[in-house]
């Protein structure tokens, strides 16, 4: 289970996160909405343990253990796993040195894992060497894939990426998750066996919610100005947005953190 | 053919002459008087001391002979094996070659002027020895040839003269490995290599160098390539090593002619390395690819690279990529010369440091900070070098897998 208690970060001195509360079990996937500069990839990264992100308040649980101040790698080993958006360009090292690297030692067909995302034909091309946004996207399956990790998290996993590799993209993620319909008829177990065997879990970044038409989220949040509410249906809340924009979100958050919003300045989100 | 007692001269006039970049060695310093070793089969080979064999084996050098077409081994001053398992390829030891052959007196100091500087004429004054290898007209040699220089005896000065030769259509590949002996401390290698490279004919010259804190390394290589040949320098570095100057130059000396250098180097605290690749574009259609990747961990290091275009329609491109990690000083000095229209020359140089975007992407995947960085590190130093048979680009990154710990 991931769990995080009012957790407030900084980047740079400035307050990106103000007040977060989440929590995922096993088996569940949440999904991620917010305008751009909300600090919905300040999150990820956070959870993550990039350095950079101060928590200047708030915990992170993960598993059980307190991982708030825990470095990348080990959060990593406990189970953590992320799909970049903008990962960098690794020269001299090929993709498919990376997907080992992934693995951690574990055996894995590093071809047969690449044809499922259509990405053989990049393995000995270097890691993120110019490759297109849709490219990238699959590159970062890949070698999820490999990692295995129980927490995923996608950032914005749709963005760049062609009509034709989305269903690859949605159907795989939704596989990484156990999200995927193939679960339900996977070793004769009965549709609630199944569920309650799901152990792993997701936040997806998404502005679209092209996603959703691959899996069934559990949860849908709303990051506005480091506030994140509005926990309900995923479907729901994209709906309203496409409606009524992100300013609704403030309104509906009144209620939900009336002594946050104090400090709030003006919807400002670009 | 070459004057013998006119390079005699020539060389005596340049005993003292200070060479035009590189620390200026005291050659007074080193031993003058070799110790001589006795000629070996190659099953003799296989009983050398342990340690001797795997100093070579980290250079490329098998004593076996497995999957190589010939070997050749000098140890100090004596030529310790010669032999050549492949039709159409010769090799001898330089002297010998000289005797049996009174036609090589044709390409003997043909290429390198014997009074370039002191070392080239401590080569001709006291010569050791050294290795004439020869592709014949046509021959393809499909096992590298493997070329030792192996200084064991203290404070050695070790002069060799190597010329090496692909005749029209032949393609001959080499791995030339340096080592010295676990005991020696102190030592002066000279290596003056001639290369010709005629019409048609490929020939490349892998150099993986293994030598050792106190010793100072003067190679002095030049090649000529004929109409349509192509001639492949891999020179690979990553142990610690004293001084070592070199500005290996190719001349394209025929139309649509090929050379090429790659340089992997790592410098160490005691490292002072100046090393780079010269190519003259000649004639139109020539191509000329100078490439090197070099990390200091606390020695200095000076990348060269110069390009000259004489002909139109040349096209030559030179990159130097240089890490400083923990100290030490990375210079690149990279230089175009165009002298007619329609050159096509460009480089691109760069000094800087391990991205940390990079180490936490990796360090994402699992990697603690220090594996990142050997993993980025050992990327950072690997290049594919195009036209170099597989076997020998895997003896390059044998040799950048096993060095991680003199890289960081």
């Amino acid at each position: 289970m991931l769990l995080i208690e009012d957790l407030q970060v900084e980047l740079s001195g400035k307050l990106l996160l103000r007040h977060i509360d989440l929590e995922i079990k096993p088996g569940e996937t949440h999904v991620l909405f917010g305008p751009n500069g909300s600090g919905k990839t300040s999150l990820l990264m956070t959870i993550l343990g990039m350095p950079g992100y101060v928590v200047k308040n708030g915990r992170i649980v993960f598993k059980g253990e307190d991982i708030t101040y825990m470095p990348i790698h080990e959060r990593a080993q406990l189970g953590i796993g992320m799909a970049f958006q903008r990962p960098p360009t690794i020269h001299g090292l090929k993709t498919r040195q990376m997907v080992g690297i992934c693995a951690h030692g574990r055996e894995v067909d590093v071809q047969e894992m690449a044809e499922e995302v259509n990405f053989s034909h990049f393995l000995d091309r270097e890691v993120n060497a110019g490759l297109s946004g849709g490219e990238i996207k699959r590159s970062e399956l890949l070698q999820l894939m490999a990692q295995n990790p129980d927490l995923m998290l996608f950032d914005e996993p749709e963005s760049g990426v062609d009509m034709e590799n989305m269903h690859v993209v949605g159907e795989t993620i939704a596989h990484l998750l156990q999200k995927d319909k193939a679960v339900f008829h996977a070793n004769g177990d009965s549709i609630a066996d199944s569920r309650r065997k799901r152990s792993k879990m997701g936040l997806i970044i998404t502005h679209t919610g092209y996603i959703l038409d691959y899996l069934e989220a559990d949860s849908g949040h709303v990051l506005y100005n480091g506030i994140l509410s509005c926990p309900s249906n995923p479907r729901e809340i994209l709906r309203c947005v496409a409606q009524n924009g992100y300013q609704e979100c403030v309104n509906c958050m009144v209620p939900l953190s009336a002594h946050l919003l104090e400090e709030l300045p003006t919807a400002n989100a670009d | 053919m070459a004057d013998s007692k006119e390079l005699r001269q020539r060389a005596e006039a340049a005993r003292d002459k200070v060479a035009a970049i590189g620390a200026d060695l005291d050659m007074s310093q080193y031993e003058h008087k070799a110790l001589t070793h006795q000629a070996m089969a190659e099953d003799e080979l296989c009983t050398l001391p342990a340690e001797d064999q795997q100093n070579l084996l980290l250079s490329g050098v098998d004593v076996s002979g497995k999957d190589r077409g010939g070997t050749f081994i000098m140890k100090d001053a004596s030529p310790l094996h010669c032999s050549s398992k492949q039709d159409g390829v010769e090799v001898l030891p330089l002297k010998k070659a000289l005797e049996v052959h009174p036609w090589l007196w044709d390409y003997y100091w043909k290429l390198v002027d014997v009074d370039a500087d002191k070392y080239t004429a401590a080569a001709e004054l006291e010569l050791h020895d050294g290795y004439m290898i020869r592709a014949l007209p046509g021959a393809k040699a499909i096992h590298p040839i493997q070329a030792c220089l192996y200084m064991d005896q203290d404070n050695i000065q070790q002069n060799v003269h190597n010329i090496i030769i692909a005749e029209e259509g032949a393609e001959l590949h080499i791995i030339s490995g340096c080592a010295t002996g676990p005991h020696l401390k102190k030592g002066l290698h000279v290596g003056v290599s001639e290369f010709f490279v005629k019409k048609n004919a490929k020939l490349s010259f892998t150099m993986i160098h293994n030598w050792s804190e106190g010793v100072a390394v003067r190679p002095r290589s030049v090649a000529t390539v004929d109409e349509g040949g192509l001639y492949l320098s891999n020179y690979v570095c990553m142990r610690p090593v004293n001084s070592l100057q070199m500005y290996p130059t190719c001349h394209l000396n025929g139309p649509n002619a090929v050379g090429r250098f790659y340089s992997i180097l790592v410098g160490s605290p005691t490292s002072d390395i100046d090393a780079g690749g010269r190519v003259i574009l000649n004639h139109p259609g020539c191509r000329a690819e100078v490439v090197s990747r070099a990390i200091t961990n606390g020695g200095k290091i000076m990348a060269r690279g110069h390009l000259v275009g004489k002909a139109p329609g040349i096209k030559a491109h030179l990159e130097c990529r240089g890490l400083i990690l923990g100290g030490g000083a990375m210079l690149a000095a990279p230089f175009l010369d165009g002298f007619v229209d329609g050159v096509e020359m460009s480089h691109e140089a760069a000094v800087g440091k391990i991205a940390q975007e990079e180490i936490n992407y990796l360090m994402a995947r699992g990697l603690s900070e220090d594996e990142a960085t050997a993993t980025i590190v050992r990327g950072f130093l690997s290049v594919d070098i195009p036209g170099l048979p597989p076997q020998l680009q895997a003896e390059i990154d044998k040799a950048i897998n096993a060095t991680d710990e003199h890289a960081m």
